[in-house]
């Protein structure tokens, strides 16, 4: 079997992650930070390992700004739904996820302004454009670090630099790239991250969150749950200091233990020399898919310039066709269609078929993509 | 009975950031559950030698934790 499905959720994860995951469940399956008792204190620091995990992953400047959620979405939510208010205006590209563009859809219906910027055919963002969508009322450019469909990568740190400019906020959704490419939050000038911690971070579904950056002040983001913290018990108001503001209910304090596991791990690894690996794969993919009659590869082409996330189509068959047969045929498990992500479909033009996507991996190898390109270039000689 | 100093904070969050910054410093510490005569917080606090109290406020200074304070105890 050949897992090429890691865009959506990687898989396998390193034994370290079900290590810790189930060490945690024997030894300190407490409520973390409820209770003054071993356990629970055991718990408490689980998590914070986690925390600091992430700061240092991420170059965070505090680790109490690391808010954990359930996933990338939940963060997007809390940074968009938080902070944005009837009045504002905001900047996002043609290349999103619908983790981004259903909540600025709905904030549009609630008074704020949003302008789509235009990227190229093969998702790429040209900076100037952003700064020249700028108004007075602008208060937050929202980005994708990377394409979920095709891989690209959009210019952060350059729209990081503009935002500091004009005195407003980068948040950037990390989904594709955390784990697979460098992300720095000073060196990137990104104001608020947002983060998963199952496809590229290698941790357990159920992980992720929102990391606040220095020039955020928190009180101006709404937090979306409110209740218990373990903190000002004594109180019915929600507390503001982080990250208890953004975190009321119990965690998912084993997919947190699990994460930690995951993160050491990776940081052993250098995120640069997982990068080369990946860049490697997907040169030896566009390259093996380019030389097949009747594929037609979407995206930048350049495995530079895009993560280890490539789209085509086999003409005339649907994605799902080509999807099923590469399962049930090769035992290639990949994701085909629409990718939640209807505008940037638009962008590539693969709107409404949608692609086959291969999304590789840290555990991918050569022989699997030559396996892969002959498997595609098999179906499409039947075509032919 | 020997007398101790408990750093009050308002997060367990806040008490395992000053827990591990102590460790890093080499100042020994024990989370407790808060005396219940200082707060009526549920929580957690962080316990250490009186002597270490001046170390510690460093310690919390760099963290740029807002806390509740040092206090003295009993334990």
């Amino acid at each position: 079997m050949i897992y090429f499905d890691n865009a959506a959720t990687s898989w396998p994860k390193p034994p370290v992650v079900s290590e810790a995951m189930t060490r945690f469940l024997t030894e300190a399956g407490a409520n973390p930070g409820r209770s003054g008792h071993r356990l629970s204190v055991g718990a408490a620091r689980v998590i914070y390992h986690t925390r600091q995990a992430v700061a240092k992953f991420f170059n965070a400047p505090d680790p109490m700004r690391v808010v954990f959620g359930h996933n990338v979405t939940e963060a997007l939510n809390l940074a968009l739904r938080g902070l944005l208010q009837s009045g504002d205006h905001v900047i996002t590209s043609s290349m999103e996820h619908n983790s981004v563009m259903r909540p600025l859809r709905w904030l549009e219906g609630q008074g704020v302004a949003l302008t789509v910027v235009p990227c190229s055919p093969q998702g790429f963002l040209d900076p100037a454009d952003v700064e020249k969508a700028i108004r007075p009322a602008t208060k937050l450019i929202v980005l994708n670090h990377a394409s979920n469909i095709v891989g690209t990568l959009l210019p952060v740190a350059e729209a990081g630099r503009i935002a500091r400019q004009h005195g407003i906020l980068l948040l950037v959704d990390t989904a594709q790239t955390a784990g697979a490419y460098p992300v720095d939050m000073q060196q990137d000038n990104i104001d608020l991250l947002a983060f998963t911690g199952h496809k590229s971070l290698l941790g357990p579904t159920g992980t992720g969150g929102l990391i606040l950056g220095e020039r955020v002040s928190d009180d101006t983001i709404q937090p979306l749950i409110l209740g218990g913290t373990g903190s000002r018990s004594e109180e019915e108001m929600q507390p503001e200091f982080l990250p208890d503001r953004f975190e009321s209910g119990t965690p998912n304090a084993v997919g947190l233990a699990g994460l930690s596991a995951s993160l050491q791990w990776l940081y052993e690894r250098n995120i640069n020399t997982i990068r080369q690996h990946e860049i490697s794969l997907t040169r030896k993919l566009l390259s093996g898919l380019d030389t097949i009659a009747g594929v037609t590869v979407y995206g930048s082409k350049d495995a530079e310039r895009q993560t280890a996330t490539v789209s085509f189509n086999i003409d005339p068959l649907q994605p799902s066709t080509v999807g099923l047969r590469l399962d049930e045929e090769y035992g290639i498990l990949c994701r085909v269609g629409l990718h939640c992500a209807p505008t940037a479909h638009r962008t590539l033009g693969t709107f409404p078929a949608g692609t086959v996507r291969f999304g590789m991996g840290i555990f991918n190898t050569a022989e699997e993509v030559d396996q892969a390109v002959q498997a595609v270039a098999q179906l499409a000689s039947e075509e032919a | 009975m020997k007398q101790f100093t408990v750093i009050l904070v308002h997060s367990s969050s806040h008490a395992m950031r000053i827990e591990h910054m102590l460790n890093q410093k080499g100042i020994a510490c024990k989370l407790i559950p808060v005396p219940r005569h200082l707060s009526s917080n549920c929580g957690l606090c962080v316990q250490i030698d009186k002597s270490d109290q001046p170390a510690a406020e460093e310690v919390v200074k760099v963290s740029r934790l807002d806390i509740q304070g040092f206090f003295d105890t009993y334990a």
